[in-house]
């Protein structure tokens, strides 16, 4: 009844598209502005906040709190850590994609659902699993000791526990992608003379190249922003162990709200440069998908005409 | 192929064989009592309550915000739908301070929640607010797909065929989009029991009230009660991958019901 009320006093000011198809005016401003509402709280105003705690007591606080030398060793471990983590995860990706898409095998599903699984199982966990394995009392733990290598409260275990939390990242964007696109290309290459490695770098990667970098991107912000995980084998040893989100959560809890958020405003720039980035490929592969189909469009086109 | 499997089983199916075989090992008594323990159950009714609610806010008001973002135009919008990958990529540990300075009594938001006589940090509210941010993209992102590649012509049959524009959504476009919901609910739901990072520091973390059973998973680490911890992980394991494959069931329901 209300609906048909509505519908009727608007006939005349939505002209293009028939009432029916779309809502009315103040139907739809009331639904984006709720719509942005709920986004403006829940994203804008948690960036905001980050920055103006940031530099709440003056830029000169800010570089001092980032560059002390606690603050210095986070970095340098984050970096590391995720140096390592995004190279190893790439060639991963690239693998099991490869091997997904392209062959048949049997229990191919269940290991679909083994590289989802660092999504669906806490970050804790997988954490936990290090300790339980490398850890003192640990399966390697007395072997370890005898040989006076240390992994969980070092360095070793932050990697490893970064590898394992980021490893779907690659491999989850390649594979509907690959899936989708089938082996005709490469095949036609070998057809042609190419061999493996070509067939690789020049068909391959091309068709390949925005998942990639998208999901290159998203492990990375991944990698270095890892909290639970990380912080479950870290030991939280200051200058030693600590990563900017670990080093962050320190200075938290002391109440160095300031520097704490100088930290938190690292990653959040890490964060914004991500997204940027995500949404500048999604731009461009759409516009490239674009140009491809309309290439292709005109080759039916042309083929239909030679018929 | 052979360096896939090999990977693979070196990161994950050796670790959890050892939780698993780890946990045993202490007997079969002592899982179930730390498991079924008073403050394990507080641990996941609030875990569990808490995901639920978020991930049922976030499937309200991730449909309204795919909705917005796919069938109006206005100005941002473009900046607004990168936007909501933020909880995806933001660290959840900055997720988790950024949220309680927002919500804490004397916070920007908390300031104007206070004198109403509503607390948010440091009660479950706290929690369900840290965990509805995290869930927020996968509702959006999963709906979005599925709005974009809907066909008008059954909005425009259903109106040609008299039916009011109410009518049309909730008879036709709603259950087209009712299978991606689901689907988006689950994985909000999912990763939500396990959050760890953007919860904890707005909980307050007190035992049996605000503590969430992945925080008494690292508090009985750092007692080394190891037995207990793991115990605790398995239980959770068994509901994520109970979970896993509820989600794989309904994208195969979905599938095979809209194919």
């Amino acid at each position: 009844m209300n609906n048909m009320t509505v519908d009727n006093s608007h006939h005349g000011t939505e002209r293009s598209t028939p009432i029916s198809l779309g809502e009315p005016r103040w139907v739809r401003a009331l639904l984006i502005a709720g719509a942005l509402l709920f986004l403006t709280l829940f994203l804008l105003l948690p960036l905001i906040v980050v920055f103006t705690e940031a530099f709440k007591r003056g830029a000169e606080v800010y570089w001092n709190s980032i560059s002390e030398p606690d603050a210095a060793s986070a970095i340098w471990l984050t970096l590391i850590a995720a140096g390592i983590a995004v190279p190893l995860n790439l060639i991963f990706g690239v693998a099991a994609a490869w091997a997904i898409a392209k062959f048949q095998f049997p229990g191919k599903s269940f290991l679909i659902t083994l590289i989802d699984l660092p999504f669906s199982v806490s970050p804790v966990i997988s954490g936990l699993v290090y300790v339980l394995l490398f850890g003192l009392q640990g399966w390697l733990g007395p072997w370890l000791a005898e040989h006076d290598i240390k992994i969980i409260f070092a360095v070793p275990g932050i990697v490893l526990a970064t590898i394992f939390v980021t490893f779907p990242f690659v491999a989850r964007e390649l594979i509907p992608l690959m899936q989708s696109q089938g082996s005709e290309e490469e095949e036609a290459a070998r057809t042609l003379g190419a061999g493996g490695w070509q067939t690789f770098w020049r068909v391959t990667v091309p068709n390949i190249k925005w998942a990639l970098l998208y999901g290159v991107i998203l492990c990375n912000a991944r990698a270095m922003g890892e909290f639970g995980a990380v912080s479950v084998v870290s030991g939280h040893i200051r200058g030693l162990t600590n990563t900017i989100p670990l080093h962050a959560e320190i200075l938290y809890n002391e109440y160095n709200s300031t520097a704490a958020f100088a930290m938190a405003s690292l990653l959040t720039i890490l964060t914004l440069v991500t997204i940027a980035l995500k949404a500048a490929i999604d731009w461009k592969a759409q516009a490239q998908g674009r140009k491809v189909q309309a290439i292709r469009d005109e080759a039916s086109v042309e083929a239909s005409y030679e018929y | 192929m052979g360096f896939t499997v090999f990977y693979l089983s070196l990161i994950v199916l050796i670790p959890l064989g050892a939780t698993f075989l780890k946990t045993f090992s202490a007997g079969w008594g002592h899982f179930w009592e730390t498991v079924t323990g008073a403050r394990a159950l507080a641990s996941y009714r609030l875990s569990i309550g808490a995901s639920l609610i978020a991930a049922a806010i976030n499937s309200v008001l991730g449909l309204l915000a795919a909705w917005v973002l796919v069938r109006y135009e206005f100005p941002g919008k473009r900046i607004v739908d990168a936007l909501v990958d933020l909880p995806f990529a933001l660290p959840t540990a900055v997720a988790g301070i950024t949220l309680t300075a927002m919500f804490a009594g004397n916070g920007w938001v908390g300031r104007w929640l206070e004198p109403l006589g509503i607390k948010v940090a440091f009660t479950w509210l706290g929690v369900v607010v840290a965990l509805t941010f995290i869930g927020l993209p996968f509702v959006v992102r999963t709906v979005q797909p599925v709005l974009q590649e809907l066909d008008p012509e059954f909005e425009e049959a259903a109106a040609t065929l008299g039916a009011s524009r109410w009518q049309t959504l909730k008879r036709v476009v709603f259950p087209e989009l009712f299978p991606a919901l689901l689907t988006g609910f689950a994985l909000a739901f999912a990763r939500a029991v396990g959050e760890y990072g953007s919860v904890i520091f707005i909980s307050g973390n007190m035992p049996m009230k605000t503590e969430i059973t992945p925080l008494l998973i690292v508090t009985k680490l750092s007692q080394y009660d190891y037995a207990g911890a793991t115990a605790l992980a398995v239980a959770t394991l068994l509901m994520s991958f109970v979970l896993l494959f509820f989600i794989n069931l309904l994208q195969w329901w979905s599938r095979t019901r809209y194919a």
